[in-house]
């Protein structure tokens, strides 16, 4: 309190104004060539109709498969901070028949999104969230393996989307094209396997993330009494 | 009809606004949580009006849901360990 | 107006982010500061009621998600790992 914060306030005052000065005058348009129309006028070419999606995996594909990297790199530096934390309790009747009704239909949710993700809203990102989602259900109705596979597995499975983009990368290049530079007639199909490992490696990244640490391979002990009072 | 439409943006960002300062002055860590997963749900359907309805779906789904699921269990673990050294909260959840 | 709101959110983040401690709080700071950079991004995009809006920054507010929640856990890991008792 007292001079620091008010410190504070009138140094963020200021950043706001000056940033709010920037966006208006961004607003206002310098015309330019903008990257919207050029996005826009070669959606047609990129295999797939959706424009956020054509952005994401073909246009500026280095940067999603950067990003995959990125979430591996986070799963990593999770396991590498010690085991993962205590299960919860078996789910009740009511929760275990509700859970056992959700999780297919979120499978199901994902699988739709993936597959829709090329002409309308949709895509990896949102059926790999869906995926986790679905880890993260069964984590808190008891199951405690969230779902996911075997260790040896899941460490494939959280590595598939970035080797699968990295050896198509290298597949063109080997062709004669670009690294990830889809050949048109191809393009649609191409992006669908790279989406359909991206979405794998997301949603077994997401639930794993959930479980705070590296999975316990042989976790005989599941019956711990959940409560874990100290 | 551009009347109706104002004041329906005007009523989503002051209540978005509104509705981050409430998650973030509030002391209470579950409570934070749940004012921040109501933050997102809320941007998403922001970003729905602004034509944005792929950000808008993995908002709700990751920002909202999973980043909420998260910390909510870090919530509720960090309770669960400041009720040992006499705990400064009267928070620690009843379930 | 929402790009103004977009601004107001990244700068109530940064506030709360200098001012209050505790690592939860902290991180929903962080993770309202970032929100309202993709609040500016999805405004700069949108392009009135009839445009098409434009793609290029949705994908990177996508992209920008999902490494926030990958951070926002890599975080909450590492900070339960420090308050653990043993060791």
């Amino acid at each position: 309190m007292g001079v620091r914060h008010s410190l504070i306030i009138g140094l963020l005052a200021l950043i706001g104004a000056t940033l709010a000065w920037v966006y208006w005058d961004a607003l206002i348009g310098h015309a330019g060539t903008r990257l919207a129309g050029l996005a826009l006028e070669r959606v047609p070419e990129s295999g797939v109709s959706n424009p956020v999606t054509a952005v994401l995996l073909n246009f500026r594909a280095y940067d999603t498969l950067l990003e995959l990297a990125v979430l591996l790199a986070a799963i990593l530096g999770i396991w590498s901070s010690g085991p993962e934390a205590r299960g919860f309790l078996p789910a009740g009747p009511v929760l275990g028949a509700l859970t056992s009704w959700v999780v297919p239909l979120l499978i199901l949710a994902a699988g739709y999104l993936l597959w829709v993700g090329g002409h309308a809203p949709g895509g990896a990102f949102q059926a790999g969230a869906l995926l986790g989602a679905a880890g993260v259900v069964l984590r808190l109705s008891g199951e405690p393996s969230a779902g996911l596979p075997p260790l040896p597995w899941l460490r494939v499975g959280i590595g598939l989307g970035v080797l699968i983009f990295t050896l198509t990368g290298l597949a063109l290049m080997a062709l004669g094209q670009g690294f990830l530079t889809y050949p048109a007639a191809s393009a649609k199909w191409l992006i669908l396997m790279i989406e359909t490992a991206a979405t794998l490696s997301i949603g077994a990244t997401l639930a794993a993330a959930y479980l705070a640490g590296e999975p316990v391979p042989a976790r005989s002990t599941t019956q711990q009494p959940g409560g874990t009072r100290p | 009809m551009t009347n109706l439409l104002l004041a329906f943006d005007l009523l989503l960002s002051l209540t978005l606004v509104g509705l981050a300062a409430a998650a973030l002055t509030s002391r209470e860590p579950r409570r934070a949580v749940i004012l921040f997963i109501a933050f997102g749900l809320l941007l998403a359907l922001v970003w729905a009006r602004l034509r944005a309805p792929d950000v808008a779906l993995a908002e709700a789904a990751i920002g909202a849901g999973l980043a909420g699921a998260l910390m909510l269990a870090a919530a509720r673990r960090a309770a669960r360990g400041a009720r040992g050294p006499g705990g400064s909260e009267s928070s620690a959840g009843q379930d | 107006m929402y790009g103004l709101g977009g601004i107001l959110l990244f700068l109530l983040g940064v506030w709360s982010f200098l001012v209050h401690d505790g690592l939860l709080r902290k991180l929903i700071a962080i993770n309202v500061t970032g929100a309202g950079v993709f609040h500016v991004f999805i405004a700069v995009a949108y392009r009135g009621l009839d445009a098409a809006p434009d793609p290029v920054p949705h994908a990177l507010v996508l992209t920008g998600i999902v490494v926030a929640v990958s951070a926002t856990a890599l975080a909450l890991t590492l900070g339960q790992r420090l308050e653990r008792p043993d060791d």
